[in-house]
């Protein structure tokens, strides 16, 4: 049966036999890395027209309608615009940052991407600590912005970098030990061990209420890490302009734009992995009629499809909610979030040590 | 107490969230909500709203008649000097009374607001707002428009 693993495996042992081993690996290498860009091409070209039709839909708009069937070009026209304009640099700026920021954003989009499993048996890196290395590189993105924000010249710039990393720094917290809850009832950090332990059920439905309550305080955080409305205060247009990317223009506000929906893709992609099982299809406990139905599906489709969904989700909050002030935003943090997730991973503990997990 | 004000927050937090989430999920998933005019395709079959101010027009009748009796009062509740009208005295054939009439009723749609003080003053009902939106020329003199048409009177027992 077609899949990405037996298409990777084939190009493995065509290259084993073409060059040397050694060779071989150096160019695996170099089809990850044009992989992983052209991956990101294709998902922001997609996940910018998705915004748009869903922000026009939910505001009882038509949305883009013009460009190519349906306006489905839309992005592509815009990427097309954004080539070719001028990457101004403004004359008070630090040069040096402030044109090597926006590349450290993209870098740390890229680097996340490695232990993510697209399909089964299908992951750049399968390692033994995915889950921090996830955590600990996805708080790298804050650099970017604040290295933009900083080397801008610019107050609002400079404001918005601020708040972003005080953002960013406290959702960790609540998103971290969301993530120490699947972690926990797994027994392991090994990405490839979570998906293996949800074989038998996903861990929203497996884990109880806890599961669930962590869910949705991961959720809530990462839209927070993200800087997505409600939580954008380190653009908040009406109040610093754009923020931390007032005064990029052209192609490197492109690469700003572009890792903002790379990092929401891979957010909901993890948000899948842990909550939902990846790539692993529905299945429910014994039923094995069922569970062979499910399995008759492809598992790159399971994956793809609940990140979208996820990524809808996160797509719904940005238009439905109004935007919090920055003391609310950290009250929510320390005052609600972090004490629930406290408890919450507490309750966690206590269902896997009695084994009150199906 | 504490406590339950605390766990009181939550759950009216989430079910405040949840009542916002409800109301775009329905406008998503139910298109014919949506209230976007797409402009130059359906000017045929445009309807604009019955009170919709566009541009002030004198109605006349089959028999080239208007209501107007030149009492200016439109002309002095225009707050931006829209409106300027021309009277002249015309001599009753039969009894040879002279009676004031309206000779030019000029409006300058460049200088209007569209706030229908006009049509409010006018004791006779002579003029109204017309639901017309389409208003761009290259000239501007063509938007100093003159409303009473030619050889028009005002209708009879309009006083």
């Amino acid at each position: 049966m077609w899949s990405f693993s037996e298409i990777a495996k084939n190009i493995d042992l065509w290259l084993n036999g073409l060059v040397g081993s050694t060779w071989a690996l150096v160019l695996e290498m170099v089809i990850a890395g044009v992989a992983v860009i052209g991956l990101f091409a294709a998902l922001g070209l997609v996940l910018v027209i998705m915004e748009r039709k869903v922000a026009a839909w939910i505001q009882i708009r038509l949305g883009p309608n013009r460009v190519g069937p349906k306006g489905m070009f839309q992005s592509m026209a815009d990427t097309v615009k954004l080539l070719v304009k001028e990457g101004m640099t403004p004359d008070g700026a630090d040069r040096l940052l402030f044109n090597v920021a926006p590349f450290i954003a993209m870098i740390v989009a890229m680097l996340l991407m490695a232990p993510i499993a697209f399909a089964k048996d299908f992951q750049l890196w399968d390692m033994n600590i995915g889950v921090l290395y996830i955590t600990a590189v996805s708080s790298l993105s804050v650099i970017g912005i604040l290295m933009a924000g900083w080397a801008s010249n610019n107050k609002y710039s400079l404001l918005g970098a601020m708040r972003s990393g005080a953002q960013i720094v406290s959702y960790e917290l609540s998103g971290g030990l969301a993530i120490l809850a699947v972690v926990v009832l797994t027994g392991s950090i090994s990405l490839t061990d979570i998906i293996k332990a949800q074989e038998n059920g996903w861990w929203i439905f497996k884990g109880h209420i806890p599961v669930i309550v962590a869910f949705i305080i991961y959720i809530i955080a990462v839209t927070a890490e993200t800087n997505r409305a409600p939580f954008d205060l380190a653009e908040a247009e009406s109040e610093l302009t754009a923020g931390f990317h007032t005064e990029y223009s052209g192609m490197k506000f492109a690469l700003f734009f572009l890792a903002e929906y790379i990092n929401v893709f891979i957010v909901c992609a993890i948000g899948a992995t842990l909550f939902f099982g990846g790539w692993m299809p529905l299945h429910i406990g014994n039923w094995h009629a069922f569970n062979h139905i499910m399995d008759y599906i492809p598992s790159s489709v399971w994956f793809f499809g609940k990140t979208f969904f996820l990524i809808f989700l996160i797509m719904w909050f940005r238009w439905t909610f109004p935007r919090l002030r920055i003391d609310q935003l950290l009250n929510l943090e320390w005052k609600y979030l972090l004490p629930i997730s406290m408890i919450n991973l507490l309750l966690v503990t206590l269902i896997a040590i009695l084994g009150w997990h199906f | 107490m504490f406590i339950k004000d605390y766990i009181k927050d939550i759950a009216s937090a989430l079910k405040s969230l949840a009542t916002g989430m409800k109301m775009t999920g329905y406008y998503f998933t139910h298109h014919k909500e949506i209230i976007t005019e797409q402009y130059p395709d359906n000017r045929d079959t445009l309807v604009l709203a019955e009170r919709f101010k566009g541009e002030v027009v004198m109605p006349h009748d089959d028999n080239n008649e208007h209501a107007c009796t030149g009492c200016t009062s439109c002309e002095l509740a225009c707050p931006n000097g829209s409106i300027k009208i021309i009277t002249k005295f015309d001599v009753d054939a039969e009894t040879g009374k002279r009676k004031k009439a309206i000779d030019t009723w000029i409006y300058h749609l460049d200088l209007c607001t569209m706030c229908g003080l006009c049509v409010e003053a006018c004791p006779t009902n002579a003029i109204k707002m017309a639901p017309t939106f389409e208003h761009s020329v290259f000239d501007r003199n063509k938007l100093v428009k003159k409303l009473n048409e030619d050889g028009s009177k005002v209708r009879a027992g309009v006083e």
